[in-house]
């Protein structure tokens, strides 16, 4: 049967703002309801959100039109996203992508004339260990794509079968967990960590956290005692507790794998961070390509409740009280910046705010708020059970305790891999099977691009800060438009709040766009640099500040890759001519000899 | 004793809670903005303001004042960066400044020429970004729009009616109306509401008054944008 909008806009604004209690702050989660009852955000709909959450209307556009997966026009009745990042791309993502476009009768980036289905790319997915991958209507993954199950896909939508009666093994996500340590080895009994934080009590648990000196996993490695101490200590009338899950970097898919298969570890963590802190609620921001966990995840809450884990005077304790809500992003990487996540959190534009002051003392509602990493609430709860003494033994002097790290690209078993930190990147690459590898890149595209002459270097806060991600490259493989791949992430993915990032990634992306199409010169080298300058000093969060790392990388160490492209020895006009005439091409149809004006080979996208 | 930094080796007053733009702006000093307006709470994303404390590049509209700080402004390597974001606005949108009716009255122009800009440098974007002249006081011209959002804020903050937001992502964003048919005429905005004045660009404008004011004898024609003491309550006056 075909799923042809049943419920009309109105009614499903008005049920998805019932089930928030009309509440503003809930904007965005009433609006990704929508999208996902609808297929879209109608007008119908953004006027009775206007009178139900008595917002003004601009507003609720400025934030439906920021986020990827909302849709302020009709997006078809099936809306089909391919993974774009590098390793989705070497799998062949590109061809099936075009198999689709062509069986289904539709140009990428436009909705079929009926308005059975739309298809585009979208930034990462986090299935690279299984990719090529796409997302169905926002909320489902399907990864292994091959010709055959696109085409299966195809016959599914050309049949117009409701989502719900897909056959459910395209949608089977796997956890691929390949080694194990302390986070991914048999779980401690849930409670276990909250009775130890209990008998300690709050005051000893902290200084149990800032013992095991655990660091922050997301990436960036501030010490989580010292963040909790600082959220502990600030005046607020209440306190909040946010777990990170909107992993967003690409390549990276650990977070998903722990919130699958460890959920009531990191609850218990972040049930723990909340003892210490004082706080009363908590949220988990799921990110949106996550959307399929969001019944595991609420099925843990619940499970809790039902235990006594979760909501008042936990584990009989008085004045022990705190909750977990779920709050579903809607597409946007940089809300991965704990400001931005705020701010997205209080249902409004995911722009990061200016700092200080920071969110340990103004946070959710201006609020003290610690925003911790998935892996990081989960790593507490350990810290909780075993002690910071045990917990610092593990790792290094500087980097203790773990890291879960996810591997893909050109490997034999990609997957999760926990290891106690200080690891080389060579054991990794033996442990995963990589083939004949050139260049690993460590933590997605904001991260490093390491050479095989580094692949001895060590996975620690001292040397490589990961937030897991190791992205293998073979030999041949090309890192010119593995670097623009990345370009075209950052471009894509600004918010736009400043000026540097907004303009600069755009300009970066033409610069790589420009060599790639063969006009490229040293000029444009030394822009590429200059920009990177501009970029790093004047951005106002770490996606602009970062957004040139891959092309310095790659041209340090790759430099071949640039070269070859280097066509002239002088600068030449980014303007093609033959290329301006495409767009007459394709509206006339003609591609003969007398339409073109010039013969030069065209690159394919990465 | 009040306590006091120091710009380009100048001492600056200020009280707790200034930032270093603020305190500049009250003392007379100058130093390059556009998003920032001493009557709104300031924004920081131009980053044309953008100073080198210490050595590191700072926003100064968003950036707390220190006693005895050091903050480096009117030098050749911040006043490059600054040029760059400039360069990035101008091909960004679409400036044609010699038919702009705010020629001579605009910051970013004034901005342009008081850092010696000779030329956009980068390729220009040439966006497409119709005027709304629906309204029959007032026209909106997106072309010259730079977001910095203050006609948003004193919509919002000083008149209370939230006609402007920002929507869209990245090189998408864009300012829009609160209205259905996404038309100025169709909101509640006023020809003597501050957002129609607090605009330091064109994108705003009354109509037909556009050459009451020859060219020539405008504010930033007469003095450079450096030497006028508060520039936005200068235009804001026009």
């Amino acid at each position: 049967m075909p799923p042809a909008s049943p419920i009309a806009p109105a009614d499903a604004a008005r049920a998805a703002i019932d089930r928030h209690h009309a509440n503003p702050l809930e904007l965005l989660q009433v609006l990704r309801e929508v999208q996902e009852d609808c297929g879209w955000i109608p007008p119908q709909a953004i006027d009775r959100i206007e009178s139900g959450l008595r917002l003004p209307r601009n507003k609720i556009e400025g934030v439906a039109s920021f986020y990827a997966f909302l849709s302020t026009k009709p997006a078809g009745r099936y809306r089909v996203r391919f993974s774009n990042n590098i390793t989705d791309r070497m799998l062949g993502a590109k061809a099936l992508m075009d198999r689709l476009c062509r069986s289904l009768w539709v140009e990428r980036g436009k909705v079929s004339e009926d308005g059975l289905v739309g298809i585009d790319t979208t930034s990462c997915t986090g299935l690279c260990d299984q990719g090529p991958a796409m997302l169905v209507n926002e909320g489902r993954a399907i990864g292994h794509l091959k010709e055959a199950r696109i085409d299966q896909i195809a016959e599914l939508i050309r049949g117009e079968v409701a989502l719900a009666d897909w056959p459910p093994e395209l949608f089977r996500v796997e956890d691929n967990i390949r080694r194990r340590e302390l986070l991914l080895a048999e779980p401690p009994a849930p409670g276990e960590a909250i009775d130890a934080a209990i008998v300690r009590g709050p005051g000893s648990m902290l200084d149990e956290v800032k013992a095991s000196r655990l660091r922050g996993r997301g990436g960036a490695g501030f010490f989580t005692g010292v963040k909790w101490e600082a959220c502990r200590r600030a005046a607020g009338r209440t306190r909040f507790v946010v777990c990170n899950a909107d992993e967003g970097e690409p390549g990276n898919f650990k977070d998903r794998v722990l919130l699958a298969t460890r959920a009531d570890l990191v609850i218990e963590g972040m049930t723990v961070a909340a003892f210490v802190v004082g706080a009363k609620r908590g949220f988990i921001y799921l990110r949106a390509e996550y959307r399929f966990l969001l019944p595991v995840l609420e099925a843990a809450l619940a499970r809790r409740r039902a235990a006594g884990l979760l909501g008042e005077a936990i584990r009989g304790v008085a004045g022990f009280d705190f909750d977990v809500a779920i709050h579903v992003g809607a597409g946007a990487y940089v809300c991965g910046e704990e400001s931005a996540l705020i701010e997205s959190l209080e249902g409004k534009r995911g722009t990061p705010r200016n700092r200080p002051p920071y969110p340990v003392t103004n946070g959710y509602l201006g609020e003290p708020t610690i925003v911790n990493n998935v892996e990081t609430f989960a790593s507490s709860a350990i810290v909780a059970i075993r002690g910071g003494a045990w917990y610092a033994a593990i790792g290094t002097p500087v980097s203790s305790g773990t890291k879960v790290v996810c591997i893909s690209g050109d490997c034999e078993r990609p997957g999760v891999y926990e290891y106690p930190f200080g690891f080389r990147v060579s054991e990794a690459l033996a442990d995963c099977g990589a083939r004949s590898p050139q260049a690993v890149q460590v933590s997605g595209p904001s991260g490093y691009c390491l050479a095989a002459s580094e692949f001895e270097r060590r996975i620690e806060f001292e040397d490589l800060p990961t937030a897991g991600a190791l992205m293998v490259f073979r030999e041949g493989r090309d890192m010119f438009q593995v670097a623009r791949n990345f370009v075209h992430f950052f471009a894509h993915e600004s918010c736009g709040f400043c000026t540097p990032c907004r303009v600069g990634t755009q300009l970066l992306r033409r610069l790589m766009d420009k060599l790639a199409n063969g006009h490229g010169s040293p000029y444009d080298f030394a822009e590429i640099e200059r920009l990177n300058g501009h970029l790093h000093a004047l951005s106002h969060c770490g996606l602009g500040q970062t957004a040139c790392n891959p092309v310095l990388h790659t041209i340090a160490k790759f430099r071949p890759a640039y070269d070859r492209r280097l066509e002239h020895d002088e600068f030449r006009p980014a303007f093609d001519l033959d290329r301006a005439l495409l767009a007459a091409r394709q509206m006339t149809g003609r591609d003969d000899e007398a339409a073109h004006l010039a013969q030069e080979p065209e690159e394919e996208t990465p | 004793m009040s306590e006091s930094f120091l710009l380009d080796g100048r001492p600056i007053a200020f009280t707790a809670g200034q930032t270093i733009l603020q305190a500049a702006v009250a003392a007379g000093a100058y130093i390059p903005h556009l998003c920032f307006h001493p009557a709104f709470k300031p924004h920081g994303s131009c980053k044309v303001c953008t100073v080198h404390v210490e050595g590191h590049p700072r926003a100064s509209c968003t950036t707390l004042a220190a006693d005895g700080m050091e903050v480096e402004s009117d030098s050749p390597a911040v006043n490059a960066e600054r040029l760059a974001l400039v360069q990035m606005l101008f091909v960004e949108g679409n400036h044609f400044c010699p038919s702009c009716e705010k020629c001579g009255d605009c910051k970013l122009q004034a901005t342009a020429v008081d850092l010696g800009m000779d030329s956009a440098h980068f390729d220009h974007f040439y966006p497409d970004r119709p005027v709304d002249a629906s309204h029959p006081e007032l026209l909106l011209d997106f072309n010259r729009c730079i977001l910095c959002s203050l006609c948003v804020r004193a919509s919002r903050d000083v008149d209370g009616k939230s006609v402007f937001a920002l929507a869209g992502r990245g090189i998408g964003t864009r300012l829009i109306v609160n209205a259905a048919s996404g038309r100025l005429a169709d909101t509640n905005i006023a020809s003597d509401d501050r957002a129609v004045h607090v605009c330091p660009v064109g994108a705003i404008l009354p109509k037909r008054r556009g050459f009451a004011v020859p060219i020539g004898a405008r504010v930033f024609d007469l003095k450079p944008i450096s030497a006028v003491a508060d520039p936005s309550a200068a235009i804001e006056a026009r």
